[in-house]
């Protein structure tokens, strides 16, 4: 180690540190010794955290690309499409007399069922839940790395074959997977009900059971980790909120994912075993099926048991982030630390037990039913405890607007108005209008889609000069923010109106519908901010890739005057993290502003005026 | 792999990252089970119900498998004792029940076959064989780890280091709880006739 100047956080992991005698063990650096297995089959969390984050990316712009196809579907569905013939193929039917192209229907469904799929699995869950919990979990808890750096690097690889597989399947000449990415059947369970139903949802099935084996592998190191691999003196009461999150959500994955997987087992024997799980009574193309006996809705029961947990999963670890970021660039605490905590246990429970609120147009009993109205709109409570607790920090702090910052004010925004409008539908009784419409789609496209990639930006703009050892452009960021969110409410404002009105989400098109004609001009206004935004996010790859090589440097260890861990590394940080000694913890990680000083690190040991205050208490 | 994770057993943690990992994993899969036991309950409920018998070699197969699992146990004894020969030839024992016990649920199969219990007919049938086919799939990855033992056990000098220590405690684990997992199903599916 070169000698360059001490600073004080460096002495003082010196000075109180645990000596683990980590870099006297040469197996600790053994395995980086070439480059595939330093940056390619690494086991550094480091490292494979920005495989998750940068494979998330390019699946975000796959997911987002095709939105974008069917946008333009929606918003001018008499244009022609012949320019997209290079990219979409024969998925683009040309009309010989005038022409013009249009988009298949088929394909049409097939390119919205990817786009949730994508969305939901690859980029909000592997790409946010992959990315943030590797790199801070062992970095803001001071740990080396995971408790099995080999399953997190298998992690990684299960999720990385499940992409190549959906991809694959993009290319299928009968197309990939059509039937919505909540794979309901008998649509997923009978290979000939569409031309997507067979090969496509074969791919889709196996893509996303390795998918889940990925998800399983992460959740048991973050668990593993958190509970067991936390330096001297973190106690749980003093994590970071991040570390909390992470950990509620990879309890959640673990309990909630294996239901999937039992459905999807089922629903494999029901395609190639010739069972009737989910099937009855069928007709297709006016033959009888001899599948007697099952029921389509049991299938709703289990994917539902994982879904509405499965949208926490997504949007827990934007919380932490949020949380985090709000405080830091506050510089103040966050407001009511245990409240946040447990109203995150409240809504990891509750998430168990509301999934049939999915179902309340489905056939459920309707007295039943009730008791789903009732714990979905008691989730409001600890929401809104959260969403308090935000503003609350916000409020008479030193705020830094930076793109960090902006990022996770506009969560706290989004936040709130999709979980408002979640409040509607979770009367069973208004849902009866509501269900499949526009409404829902404005619902969780605010409140999960574009909060959760809110946090995911709050998070990449927070760490990439810990990530890269460079910061991103914050001109660019800026725009990057009020572009998207600007743009993104201009998408989904109207269309809580349409769905209102009645306006059926998964249609290709809407003029044979006299009463939805009004709407023809909303589409379009929709579809061009959905260009638009589009086109911002392209704004943000460029700014992430460039900044790696060109940003600006980051030549002190903590530039934003965090509390935390993560900040005490080297700016390039090596494998195990310190160079030297771990950290030492002496405080929670919300010191800020405390006794005249703007913020006071994890490693500090309390002063004789705090220990005196501590005994007394 | 883990070699990290040893350099972390004189902090705080008083159980071994790897088994409390194994927990965890155990965890989800009952999950798993729960799912399709519910999915059972639910299917049932639904009326149309086949009713059959449980073919009686399952009752044989359950003793088989508990005692596979007590001989894993003293297996395990052995090895701490320093009784090497006793050791090595109780995990075989221990391997070769496990593998009994597939045959014998193998033969349940076909029973139920025999008295016109299909995959393909009613429900009731069909989920007895994936709840069955999913755990002989679980008793097949604990065949696996039994295997790597016995390798580990023939092949390398007899040496009770921490790492085998834990290597064994986690198929030891494993081993018990897919038996747990099978007294339950057992007892699920005779109880919901
Ligand atoms: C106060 C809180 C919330 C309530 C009461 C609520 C209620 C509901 C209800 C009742 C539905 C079903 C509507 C229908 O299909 O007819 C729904 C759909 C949905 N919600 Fe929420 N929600 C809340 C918060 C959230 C949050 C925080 C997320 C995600 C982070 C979320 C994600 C979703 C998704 C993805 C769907 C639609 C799934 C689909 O059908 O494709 N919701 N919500
Ligand atoms: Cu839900």
């Amino acid at each position: 180690m070169a000698e360059i100047a001490k600073t004080n956080e460096d002495i003082l992991i010196e000075e109180q540190g645990y000596d683990d005698h980590f870099h006297e063990h040469h197996e600790g650096d053994k395995y980086q010794s070439s480059f595939i297995f330093k940056y390619i089959f690494s086991m550094d969390h480091k490292i494979i955290a920005r495989q998750f984050l940068i494979t998330g990316m390019i699946w975000a712009i796959i997911g987002a690309g095709m939105s974008v196809i069917f946008r333009l579907q929606l918003g001018f569905p008499d244009d022609s499409l012949a320019w997209l013939k290079p990219l979409l193929g024969r998925w683009i039917q040309m009309n010989e007399e005038t022409g013009t192209g249009s988009l298949d229907p088929q394909f049409y469904y097939a390119l919205v069922t990817m786009h949730g799929t994508i969305i939901v699995f690859f980029v909000l869950t592997a790409g946010l839940s992959g990315t943030f919990s590797n790199l801070l979990i062992p970095l803001q808890l001071g740990a080396r790395d995971m408790a099995s750096p080999f399953l997190n690097m298998l992690s990684y690889w299960f999720f990385f074959l499940a992409g190549v597989i959906m991809f694959y399947s993009l290319f299928l000449s009968t197309g990939p997977f059509s039937g919505g990415w909540t794979a309901y059947p008998p649509l997923s369970a009978l290979p000939q009900a569409s031309s997507g139903s067979g090969a496509g949802m074969t791919l889709w099935l196996v893509s996303l059971t390795l998918f889940v084996v990925s998800v399983l592998l992460g959740g048991i190191n973050y668990i593993t980790t958190v509970l067991n691999l936390r330096t001297k003196g973190m106690s749980l009461w003093r994590m970071p909120l991040t570390i909390w999150a992470f950990l509620v959500t990879a309890i959640i994955a673990l309990l909630s994912f294996p239901v999937l997987a039992s459905g999807f087992f089922l629903l494999i024997a029901d395609r190639g075993l010739g069972t009737s799980f989910y099937l009855s009574d069928i007709f297709v193309a006016g033959q009888a099926l001899d599948y007697t006996g099952g029921s389509p809705i049991l299938f709703q029961h289990l994917f539902w048991f994982l879904g509405h947990p499965e949208v926490y999963i997504i949007i827990l670890p934007a919380m932490g982030i949020v949380s985090e970021v709000l405080s830091v660039h506050a510089r103040k605490p966050i407001f009511g630390y245990k409240a946040m905590v447990y109203s995150i246990l409240a809504i990891a429970f509750l998430s168990f037990i509301v999934w049939a609120h999915h179902m309340f147009m489905s056939g459920v009993n309707p007295f039943i039913s009730n008791f789903f109205v009732i714990f979905t709109l008691i989730i409001a409570v600890p929401s809104a405890v959260k969403v308090f607790n935000w503003i609350t920090t916000l409020w008479g702090g030193n705020i830094r607007l930076n793109s960090p910052m902006l990022f996770a004010i506009g969560f706290v925004s989004l936040f709130i108005s999709g979980g408002l409008t979640g409040i509607f539908l979770g009367n069973s009784a208004i849902d009866i209008q509501m269900h499949d419409t526009y409404f829902v789609v404005a619902h969780f496209h605010i409140v999960m889609g574009v909060a959760a990639m809110f946090g995911m930006f709050a998070g990449i703009y927070h760490w990439y000069p810990k990530m890269f050892g460079r910061f991103m452009n914050e001109t660019l960021g800026k725009l990057h923010f009020w572009l998207t969110l600007v743009g993104a409410y201009a998408i989904f404002w109207p269309m809580h109106y349409i769905g209102m009105a009645g306006v059926p989400r998964r249609y290709y098109r809407f003029d044979g519908f006299d009463a939805f004609g009004q709407f023809t001009s909303m589409n379009q206004f929709i579809t061009i901010a959905a260009i638009i935004v589009f086109a911002a996010q392209i704004l943000f790859v460029v700014n992430f890739f460039w900044s790696i090589h060109k940003g600006r440097k980051m030549v002190t260890k903590n530039p934003w005057g965090a509390t935390t861990l993560e900040w005490t590394t080297p700016i390039q940080t090596g494998h195990g993290n310190w160079p030297g000694k771990i950290p030492t913890v002496h405080r929670w990680a919300y010191d800020y502003g405390r006794d005249g000083r703007e913020f006071i690190s994890q490693i500090e040991p309390l002063s004789e005026k705090e220990k005196a205050e501590e005994d007394q208490h | 792999m883990d070699t990290l994770t040893q350099r972390y057993e004189h902090t705080t943690n008083k159980i071994h990252p790897l088994k409390f990992a194994l927990w965890i994993g155990m965890a989800s899969i009952t999950m798993m089970f729960g799912a399709f036991t519910s999915a059972y309950v639910v299917r049932q409920s639904a009326g149309n119900w086949l009713e059959f018998e449980l073919p009686h070699i399952f009752f044989l197969s359950t003793i088989v498998l508990l005692v596979s699992s007590l001989i894993l146990h003293s297996s395990y004894k052995s090895f701490l004792s320093g009784k090497e020969s006793k050791y090595k030839l109780l995990l075989l024992t221990s391997f070769v029940f496990g593998l009994a016990f597939l045959v014998l649920q193998y033969q349940g199969w076909m029973a139920l076959f025999s008295i016109g219990i299909d995959l393909k007919g009613n429900p009731s049938g069909s989920f007895l064989y994936v709840l069955t086919g999913i755990h002989a799939l679980h008793v097949l990855g604990g065949l696996a780890a039994l295997v790597v033992g016995i390798l580990t056990a023939y092949t390398r000098k007899y040496k009770v280091t921490e790492r085998r220590k834990i290597n064994f405690e986690l198929t030891l684990q494993y081993w018990h709880f897919v038996d747990i997992l099978w007294v339950y199903l057992l007892i699920f599916l005779y109880i919901s006739r």
